[in-house]
């Protein structure tokens, strides 16, 4: 009994923390720019796909993980510079519409470039599992949270304590201003797409050796990490991890105690839920009125 | 010349809001830019500061055409704007807000400008760690004063600073610009409050329908005929 529970627990926990940083991808950009990016999942699909491929070229493992996120934060850059920066000037519901396209572009394009297949990334450190009290844990799914714990405090770090990270801040709190103090807002917007890529390469790396890669994999994991996002609160960092364990847990409980037919299901109705009831979010960040 | 502007015009869509502005500002002036509501004030303030796109005319600033500058650049170049409505970033200690006013700065600079601002304003120290925009009105702009003093500008705009204080926070704030006046700022002053204004300016300008339409010293505009009847109420 207890060590069902506790496995629920393990692998909820260990595809919450991937959702948590799919989600904190489109918080980033979010927050630069009020536009959710559809495209996120695709910056976990690349971050899958292009390891695979590099590793499959013979490069060292370590080696091919730091080129596919090099890669992936190229296209995120590129996305913004071809697709976003020409209509910058358009409505918000507009740029979203084009990271919608941009998102069926670079699925197709990876289609053309890799294949259809399922592929496997070996786990970093073995596939032997660590028995505890009666669940296996495996050392891939450390590799997850830690991994999830490390970018969340070195995000944290980042927005808190430097300069850029809080220039990125103050342009989507108030885009005049920032200009007025000589923030090159268009340059902000590159970087935060730029990150979000590579947030979104990581989460799809670590989750490769545990749930496969495929040119749709970002599909149901941008999803379920839009819906971390939103459970959290779109644009609140620290939300988007936790709204992506709620959406975890939840899922792995359903999974193990109802039916995993009704798995993705959870996603949505959360989703329906906490917009009909919460819609800023568990974690929703309080509106300071503007004086 | 620090500034020099030509008959610059510019639009809001079909709006014409500029049209046909000539202005000069010399290195050490207070020149102070008085006009009606919707004359065109803070349009050309953002044109100046490169928020406002033109569509004729130019802008040179110390000696270079700065008409196609970006805003980031400009900041760079020296121009700094205390914009209307202050615009501080309500959701960031006052610190921060004034660590991104120095966004374009040297960072070992930065410690000693913020102690300078704190002694210009000590009420920002007592404030530092304190949200922006739980501030009152009055110190919110000092924060902008300050934020925009952190660029260590050549030249600073300031568009409205006494809007929506009291009469004892217009009379500090107007003390204020003096005073950065008198340490050899140039500034470019744009106010509702043209008596004060003009009072205090080396030199003014008077708006109407986009241009400018006189120009003179201080006080040649105060005993001016239409500026009293139109802007003093006398
Ligand atoms: N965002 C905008 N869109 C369209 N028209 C605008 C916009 N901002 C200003 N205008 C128009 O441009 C003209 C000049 O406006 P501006 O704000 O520069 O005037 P102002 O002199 O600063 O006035 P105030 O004293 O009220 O601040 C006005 O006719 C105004 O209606
Ligand atoms: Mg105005």
């Amino acid at each position: 009994m207890f060590a069902d529970f506790l496995q629920f627990l393990i692998s909820g926990i260990t595809v919450g923390a991937i959702y948590g940083l799919v989600g904190l991808g489109f918080s980033v950009i979010y927050n630069a720019s009020n536009v959710i990016n559809f495209a996120q999942g695709e910056f976990v699909m690349i971050g899958g796909m292009a390891s695979v491929s590099f590793l499959s070229m013979g490069i060292p493992m370590p080696l091919a993980i730091v080129l596919a996120v090099v890669v992936t934060t190229f296209v995120g850059f590129a996305l913004e510079i071809f697709a976003i920066e020409p209509a910058r000037h358009n409505s918000v519901v507009s740029l979203i519409i084009i990271t919608i396209g941009a998102s069926i572009f670079l699925r197709g394009l990876a289609q053309i470039i890799w294949d259809r297949n399922y592929h496997n990334l070996p786990a970093f450190s073995g596939d032997d599992p660590i028995k505890l009290w009666g669940a296996a844990l495996q050392p891939q799914s450390l590799w997850v949270m830690g991994g999830a714990g490390i970018i969340v405090l070195l995000l944290w770090l980042f927005f808190n304590h430097s300069i850029l990270g809080k220039a990125i801040l103050a342009t989507s709190f108030n885009p005049l201003a920032a200009e007025l103090v000589g923030i090159d807002t268009r340059r902000i917007l590159q970087i935060s797409f730029a990150l979000s890529a590579a947030l979104g390469a990581i989460a799809g790396i670590l989750v490769a050796p545990i749930a496969l890669t495929y040119t749709n994999v970002g599909v149901m994991l941008g999803l379920k990490g839009f819906c971390a996002a939103i459970v959290g609160g779109l644009g609140n960092p620290m939300g988007a991890i936790a709204g992506g364990l709620a959406v975890g847990i939840a899922e792995a409980f359903t999974a193990g105690y109802i039916s995993s037919a009704y798995k993705d299901a959870v996603a949505f109705v959360i989703i329906i839920l906490v917009l009909l009831f919460l819609p800023s979010g568990l974690f929703g960040r309080k509106e300071i009125d503007k004086v | 010349m620090l500034l020099q502007i030509k008959r610059l015009s510019s639009s809001y869509g079909r709006v014409r809001a500029l049209n046909g502005v000539e202005l000069n500002i010399e290195e050490g002036e207070l020149v102070a830019l008085v006009g009606a509501n919707g004359a065109g004030k803070s349009t050309l303030m953002r044109a100046i500061s490169g928020v406002q796109p033109t569509n004729g005319g130019g802008i040179w600033f110390d000696g270079a055409d700065i008409t196609k500058v970006s805003a980031s650049k400009r900041v760079r170049l020296g121009i700094s704007q205390v914009p209307e409505g202050r615009q501080v970033f309500s959701e960031m200690t006052v610190e921060d807000n004034l660590l991104l006013g120095a966004f374009t700065r040297p960072r070992l600079e930065i410690d000693e400008d913020i102690e300078k601002n704190y002694v210009l304003f000590p009420v920002l120290k007592e404030r530092r760690e304190q949200l922006a925009g739980t501030l009152s009105g009055g110190e919110q702009q000092m924060l902008a004063i300050g934020r925009a003093l952190m660029a260590r500008p050549k030249l600073m705009l300031l568009d409205e600073p006494s809007m929506g204080l009291s009469p004892l926070l217009v009379d500090q704030t107007f003390q204020t610009i003096q005073k950065l006046a008198e340490s050899g700022m140039t500034i470019f002053l744009v106010e509702q409050n043209a008596y004060v204004a003009l009072s205090i300016a080396t030199r003014g300008y008077v708006m109407e329908g986009g241009r400018t339409v006189l120009e003179g010293t201080g006080q040649e505009l105060l005993d001016d005929e239409r500026v009293k009847k139109a802007y003093l109420g006398v």
